[in-house]
């Protein structure tokens, strides 16, 4: 075994799941988090994704203990947890502000959290080491967190949660500081080292793309209420709600109405499905799964292009519908179709797939 | 820095060439007032310090003799340990202040703040002497405690008189700058030792207090050189064993030549030098101002109904101490005989009575040197103000150090190096010696707050945008009508308050007017009330006088924090072209 498989061993600890039953908590009268109910399982990367002010931040600070005391329940193993002070709770959290302690060397407050447990110093010294090298920081030890980039100070925040081994980690918009190319790095860095550590993770963030492409399951919050929770390729798919629908990616909803084997929209459009949800009354379409044409025919709808937008890999028309405005996204090629604003076009609707809303 | 660099050198190749008369010329005069009615006089003091009186030569001797004689060496060691334990005492009233309003959420938060500032508005020798009748040796407190508890409590015996005074006015210092390092703590830098296991105490000494501490020690390093350079608390109490009364009684008492008024003065100039920048040196290279966006300090937490009742007796009991000297101040100055009871006799208005058929001249007297020093003040505030931020004239940082070295002069020192260069000059029409003419008071007040007047216009100025000013310029204006139209106008919120604050603390001004007051008939208040303070039947009348002080600097303060606040609002801004 190497020195380093050996540490990474080293810092593993029992991990453990979440289980927050029937959660309330209001700021004076304002209430935001109105009955949560959710379980993440032990080892699991679970994003909280949400609009600002959807309570998703919220959420994660009473698990690490912070804010007012909740009504409810919060599991954390099987250990219930809304009255324990956030010191008692072993819950490691990354702070959007990394708050570094501007006092303490890289070391001195990666230390912090194992002085506290009283470890011994032959400990202490071993596991920060540990810490540091997982991060990658090491040589930066003794450095104060000013004389850091923003993307070093961060992995500091991480090692010096990651250093008591705690049993769940926290990360509040761990990501929203950093530059856009630092944040695709960071974010594989972060999923790498969470697979390392199968450490049960929970992500709050309100950018999508971080959402999908790290988390195992996410919850959607809106309002202080869970949406929607799923693995995001399944929540894409099956939205439960137009919240999540048009929240994740871009969304057509239609009104309607079901009718035999099709849906029937409001400006007269039949719509072929497959699957059927009784008492449906809206139809998502992805702006990518309509075809558009200059050929009208029978089944399609027909409107014109309002705008058009050219997004690099797909130029976006605004095309104007009986149903309303409908966005259709098509694939740019090189000298591939492509139609002015102004001009009269039809729409082939793929709508077999199509989600159905209540 | 660069922004103001380019802004600077821009306007040094539009302004230096085609203008250099008008700001040059002003620039040299205020540079040659700074010279002669400062620099000189304060090097002059440092310079007898080391010169042998006898033979003219340099020489060490001075400060031989001066750690050889018992008395200064008294002296020296009261001084410090005076201004020691007064750091001590102002920070066991400000912490607790400052802790419980800014940690917990508590009723009252705003008016223990303001409450909190009040010594400030109060010359300590003003309340000296009510002190002495409140707490001591024959005081309310020590005749109640005798006759209840039979002890008495030495609060004023001799030091001890001096620390409590001197801590009880200068603690806001200390209560100020607490208050912000604990409030610029972000809320996550406390969360993130509480989510790694730390909590109460450990919480407080690892990180709450290492975060707060540069706060603490500028503060602290203030309240060490307000109290160590203070001569009217010592004087008033009749302390004499401390450097700054050393100082004054030796060139009043023994003349102008005894070198050792002088060693003290250079003493007293290296400590002031020696704390200022520690205090600059505390703030700037440990400045942990830590909130971020959305963050906003501490989480308050909630008291709890014993933590509450606890809360409110600590704070009501150093209110009351800290409130003392105006309630013993009012009671001395209605108070008909108060001697050997608690409370004075009778009441009535004969005190004031007496000052205002008696001694109106204190009265006019204040009102013209400090009325016209803060004048004064601002002209030459304003003036650097505009060649430091908007002219590229060399050297004219230099301006803005020099004015703002007077914060280190003592006004003992000032006073001393006033007497030493001026007492040989003349003055025509039969004014007699310039130093015991009045004017020279209206300088030594002018020079001594300047620093504030000049910290006043510098904000203002730099708050104005210069695209405000070119764009005057181009559409014709001319330098000079720009600035008359455009800069004065805006700057004008600024301009007052700096005089206000100039005139409000210079009204109640003591150590470098009682050196240079030569008259009874041309001393100002706070001169006056020293004088009557002296006797036990002039009390009464030196406490009135000491309520209409009070009153004065309560005002100007008043105002100057409304001119202050008024003038955020109007003249907010845009970030544009900065």
């Amino acid at each position: 075994m190497t020195q380093t498989a050996y540490r990474e061993n080293n810092m593993k600890r029992e991990t453990a799941g979440i289980r927050i039953e029937d959660l309330y908590l209001s700021f004076g009268r304002t209430k935001v988090l109105a009955g949560i109910d959710m379980e993440i399982e032990p080892g699991e990367f679970f994003a909280f994704l949400g609009p600002s002010g959807s309570g998703k931040s919220t959420l994660l600070r009473a698990i690490a203990g912070f804010g007012p005391r909740p009504k409810g329940r919060i599991l954390i193993g099987d250990r219930e947890v809304v009255d324990l002070p956030p010191w008692k709770r072993n819950v490691g959290m990354v702070f959007q502000s990394y708050a570094l302690w501007p006092h303490m060397s890289v070391r001195d407050n990666v230390a912090f959290g194992l002085q506290e447990r009283r470890l011994p110093k032959r400990e202490i010294d071993t596991k920060v080491e540990a810490a540091l090298e997982l991060v990658g920081l090491l040589d930066l030890a003794e450095r104060m967190p000013s004389q850091l980039s923003g993307g070093q100070q961060q992995r500091v925040a991480l090692a010096r949660t990651i250093a008591i081994e705690p049993q769940v980690l926290l990360l509040d918009e761990p990501l929203s500081n950093l530059d856009a190319a630092l944040r695709v790095q960071m974010r594989r860095e972060l999923l790498s080292l969470q697979r390392k550590l199968q450490l049960t993770t929970i992500f709050v963030t309100h950018d999508q793309e971080e959402a999908n492409t790290t988390a195992d399951r996410m919850a959607v919050l809106d309002g202080g209420v869970i949406q929607q929770v799923g693995p995001p390729q399944e929540l894409y798919d099956h939205p439960a709600n137009a919240f999540v629908a048009g929240f994740l990616g871009t969304a057509n909803i239609l009104d309607g109405q079901l009718q035999e084997d099709a849906f029937l929209t409001k400006g007269g459009h039949r719509l072929p499905i497959t699957r059927a949800l009784p008492e449906a009354k809206r139809i998502v379409l992805r702006p990518q799964n309509i075809a558009l044409t200059d050929q009208p025919a029978e089944g399609l709808i027909r409107g014109r292009i309002r705008h058009r937008e050219f997004l690099g890999s797909q130029i976006r028309y605004l095309v104007e519908t009986a149903d309303g405005t409908i966005i259709v996204d098509r694939l740019h090629e090189p000298d591939g179709l492509d139609y002015p604003a102004g001009s009269d076009v039809s729409l082939r609707v793929d709508s077999r797939n199509a989600p159905l809303l209540p | 820095m660069s922004a103001t660099n380019s802004a600077s050198s821009r306007a040094l190749r539009f302004t230096l060439f085609p203008r250099l008369s008008g700001a040059a010329v002003v620039g040299i005069l205020i540079a040659i007032l700074l010279m002669a009615f400062l620099v000189l006089p304060v090097a002059q003091v440092i310079y007898v310090a080391f010169l042998d009186a006898r033979s003219g030569t340099l020489t060490l001797q001075n400060f031989q003799d001066f750690f050889n004689t018992t008395l200064f060496q008294q002296s020296f060691i009261n001084s410090f340990y005076v201004s020691a334990m007064s750091v001590v005492v102002a920070t066991i009233i400000a912490l607790p202040l400052a802790y419980i309003t800014t940690r917990f959420n508590f009723a009252g938060t705003a008016l223990i703040q303001s409450l909190g500032f009040i010594p400030l508005i109060m010359p300590p020798f003003v309340g000296a002497v009510a002190m002495s009748l409140l707490f001591g040796r024959n005081g309310t407190v020590n005749l109640l405690l005798n006759q209840y508890f039979g002890f008495r409590i030495p609060f004023m015996e001799g030091l001890n008189g001096v620390i409590l005074v001197q801590s009880i006015h200068y603690f806001p210092f200390i209560l100020i700058n607490l208050s912000a390092a604990l409030r610029n703590i972000d809320r996550s830098m406390e969360e993130a030792a509480q989510n790694l296991g730390a909590s109460g105490l450990r919480l407080f000494r690892r990180i709450v207090f290492p975060l707060a501490m540069p706060g603490y020690l500028a503060g602290a390093a203030l309240v060490f050189i307000k109290v160590f350079d203070d001569l009217g608390t010592p004087l008033l109490l009749n302390v004499n064993t401390m450097l700054a009364p050393q100082a004054y009684l030796r060139i009043t008492g023994v003349g102008i030549n005894d070198p050792m008024g002088y060693v003290i003065s250079f003493i007293l100039v290296a400590f002031s030098v020696f704390s200022l920048w520690a205090s600059f040196l505390f703030m700037r290279g440990k400045d942990y101002a830590t909130t971020q966006k959305g963050g906003g300090g501490l989480s308050k937490r909630q008291l709890s109904r014993r933590e509450k009742i606890l809360a409110y007796l600590v704070i009501f009991l150093i209110l009351a101490l800290v409130l003392s000297p105006h309630f013993g101040l009012v009671l001395l100055a209605f108070g008909t005989i108060w001697s050997f009871s608690p409370l004075p006799d009778g009441f009535t208005l004969q005190h004031f009575q007496t000052v205002f058929t008696e001694s109106t001249q204190y009265i006019y007297n204040t009102l013209l040197y400090a009325g016209s020093a803060a004048v004064l003040d601002v002209l030459i505030g304003s003036a650097i103000a505009y060649i430091v931020i908007r002219t590229g004239l060399p050297g004219r940082k230099w301006l803005d150090y020099m004015a703002t070295a007077a914060l280190a002069v003592p006004g003992v020192v000032l006073g001393i190096g006033y007497l030493r260069m001026f007492h040989g000059i003349q003055l025509p029409f039969g004014m007699g010696p310039m130093a015991s003419w009045w004017g020279i008071i209206i300088i030594a007040l002018m020079i001594r707050r300047l620093p504030y007047a000049l910290r006043s216009c510098m904000a203002a100025l730099q708050q104005l945008s210069l695209a405000l000013e070119e764009a005057a310029e181009n559409l014709g204006a001319s330098k000079s009508r720009t600035i008359r139209r455009i800069v004065v106008p805006l700057m004008a919120g600024g301009i007052l308050a700096g005089f206000v604050t100039s005139f409000a603390t210079a009204a109640v001004e003591l150590s470098a007017t009682i050196m240079l007051v030569s008259r009874a008939s041309e001393a100002p208040l706070a001169y006056g009330i020293y004088l009557y303070m002296q006797s036990p039947a002039g009390r009464g009348a030196g406490a009135a006088l000491g309520i209409l002080a009070v009153v004065i600097v309560a005002l100007g303060t008043y105002l100057s924090h409304r001119i202050i606040e008024r003038e955020r609002d109007r003249t907010v801004i845009p970030a544009s072209g900065q």
